[in-house]
């Protein structure tokens, strides 16, 4: 791991708990959702992690603790470094703090986590759909959300599905 | 005007009321919808604009309606299928979003790519920027009524698509780049199509500059107009032209080169005045300088193979099919189940003509991909169209549309 990381994580790791995974070059750290906001406010004013790039969530249904996974990818300009977190959430009621009074472009990143995960955000301005229309019900991007497609119609299902066509009577 | 209750199009007042500013509530603003359908909204962009007169009190964009469920369809097919609907996120960068996606694949599977594959595809993709950069330039120069620029930027893109249907067959949603190198190798006519391409153009760009840069038409509707200052622009995490704009030198081809980059000798322009007009000349510039790439990397074009050897992810060439017998299952296992890569997630970013496109890829070691999530340029870039949109004109909302260089298809996916 590079030398700039590792006076990074050293600092952190005597302020918040978090555990160290790098994979193909990539350093990510695993918080907790309570620690999320001090630790983005420590990246990016002591630390020179100007710009959130990315922040998205993986659904790892069927299993529900932890459910999600909200990945967090944040940009040093200055010392050109890249930093990910990952935060882990449990299924029944995901709801973690918002970092948006941290990173201002947070806001449409995390309309887009509730939009298609369901995960709320504490203290966010605007909560709403963003992608979806706004009276849809339920999440897409969760993997119990199916995916959507219509049946072909064969002429072996060929009633069945006649029967289902906006234009049969009964 | 509008009071609570009603419906603009599907959307309730309530829903946005805490984004418009008291005087919408009192009716003294009027709220007129800019809607999906609008030929200088460059797509399928709604916005709510609260207008005193002709002035925008607050603009609220309303996006999602170019949402094709491009990253859950992803999930549902294997690597090689999902390529293809990786071309359609950023329709005006489709080579640059294959890119995107192999190379995540490559650094998730610590894929080789050859050296010559490397190359074409840092051409691909730099004309791909250039086309792109000309259609911002001619649709940008439409809605300020400089309507001749149009025409002449899509001949000028028209040798660029010959190009790409020469060597993928499509003129846009070639797939050409694949993970672990190329499709095939160019054609004999590729190194006289794009020389052709490098001869003609500096005389066209020069020409669109003699059309518009000192024209006092033009920069009277774009200096000044949408200021952003480089905090801003950092708080908000604009990439690309816009961040560069603003006087921050960044950009992913010097900072984290990939794809052979740091070879090849070109500038990366920067502007400190961060308004219309300096996004327009550095554009201009950045043309210019991609062309410079093109010319570098079509000079030392090194020969060799255009695709990895690596049999686990790149199918074997046709002619091994009857002798060996490890193509034969190779081919098998490729076609049927696919490839698939080690579990474990990466990030991979490269620079596209609006910004950084980053593709979050996750495998969970099968052979679809887990969770495919794209960083989008224009998604993250259009967010500060409020904020720069406040107390101008509608005409100038307009080139501040233009200006930022959205794509729908980058925004929603």
């Amino acid at each position: 791991m590079e030398d700039s990381y590792q006076t990074i994580l050293a600092s952190l790791k005597s302020r918040f708990q978090f555990e160290v995974q790098e994979f193909r070059g990539d350093i990510s750290l695993v918080i907790v959702p309570e620690q999320v906001v001090d630790v983005c406010r420590a990246l990016r004013d002591e630390f020179g992690f100007e710009m959130l790039v990315e922040e998205t969530a993986v659904d790892y249904w069927p299993q529900e603790t932890p459910r999600f996974h909200v990945v967090y990818g944040f940009r040093s300009l200055q010392k050109n470094l890249l930093l990910m977190l990952r935060l882990p959430l449990n299924g029944n009621a995901p709801s973690l703090p918002t970092i948006e009074s941290v990173y201002p472009n947070a806001n449409w990143f995390e309309r887009e986590l509730w939009d298609m995960f369901g995960i709320r955000f504490d203290g966010h301005s605007d909560l709403r759909r963003i992608l979806m229309p706004h009276d849809w019900e339920g999440h897409p991007l969760r993997k119990d959300f199916p995916l959507g497609y219509e049946e072909v119609q064969f002429s072996f299902n060929f009633k069945e599905i006649d029967e289902r066509k906006p234009y049969a009577k009964s | 005007m509008e009071k609570s209750g009603t419906t603009i199009q599907d959307v309730s007042f309530d829903e946005v009321k805490h984004l418009v500013s008291q005087r919408a509530l009192d009716g003294e603003t009027i709220l007129l919808n800019m809607g999906p359908q609008h030929p200088s909204t460059h797509g399928v962009l709604r916005l709510l604009l609260e207008l005193d007169g002709e002035t925008v009190v607050s603009c609220i964009p309303d996006i999602g309606f170019l949402h094709t469920g491009i990253e859950k369809n992803m999930e549902a097919k294997t690597y090689q299928k999902a390529e293809v609907m990786s071309d359609r996120i950023d329709y005006m960068n489709t080579v640059g979003n294959n890119l995107a996606y192999c190379m995540a694949i490559e650094k998730l599977c610590e894929l080789d790519v050859p050296l010559r594959a490397q190359a074409i595809r840092v051409i691909l993709v730099e004309l791909q920027r250039i086309a792109s950069h000309l259609v911002w330039l001619g649709t940008h120069a439409l809605d300020l009524a400089a309507m001749s620029v149009f025409l002449y930027c899509f001949r000028e893109r028209e040798m660029i698509l010959d190009i790409l249907e020469m060597c993928g067959g499509q003129r846009m949603m070639t797939t050409y780049i694949r993970p672990g190198g190329l499709w095939r190798d160019t054609p004999v006519e590729f190194e006289a199509a794009v020389r052709q391409f490098i001869e003609v153009f500096p005389a066209r760009i020069q020409e669109y500059e003699d059309l518009l840069t000192k024209n006092p038409l033009f920069i009277e509707r774009t200096r000044n107009i949408g200021y952003l200052s480089a905090q801003d622009a950092l708080a908000w995490g604009i990439t690309g032209p816009t961040l560069r704009a603003a006087g921050i030198p960044y950009d992913l081809r010097k900072a984290q080169p990939y794809s052979g980059y740091e070879q090849y000798e070109f500038t990366v322009p920067t502007h400190t005045d961060s308004d219309t007009y300096a996004r327009y000349l550095l554009r201009m510039e950045e043309m210019r300088q991609s062309l410079r790439i093109v010319q570098q990397a079509l000079d030392t074009l090194p020969y060799g193979p255009v695709r990895s050897n690596n049999r686990k992810y790149v199918p074997p060439p046709r002619s091994e099919l009857s002798t060996s017998m490890e193509a034969v299952i190779h081919h098998f296992k490729l076609w049927t189940e696919g490839f698939t890569p080690p579990k474990g997630s990466v990030y991979s970013a490269v620079e596209s003509p609006r910004g950084e496109l980053g593709v979050y890829l996750e495998s969970d070691g099968g052979p679809k991909p887990y969770r495919v999530h794209w960083r989008t340029p224009s998604f993250t870039n259009l967010q500060i169209l409020p904020l720069l949109s406040k107390g101008v004109f509608v005409a100038d909302l307009v080139a501040i549309i233009g200006t930022i260089d959205i794509v729908l298809g980058d925004v929603d996916r």
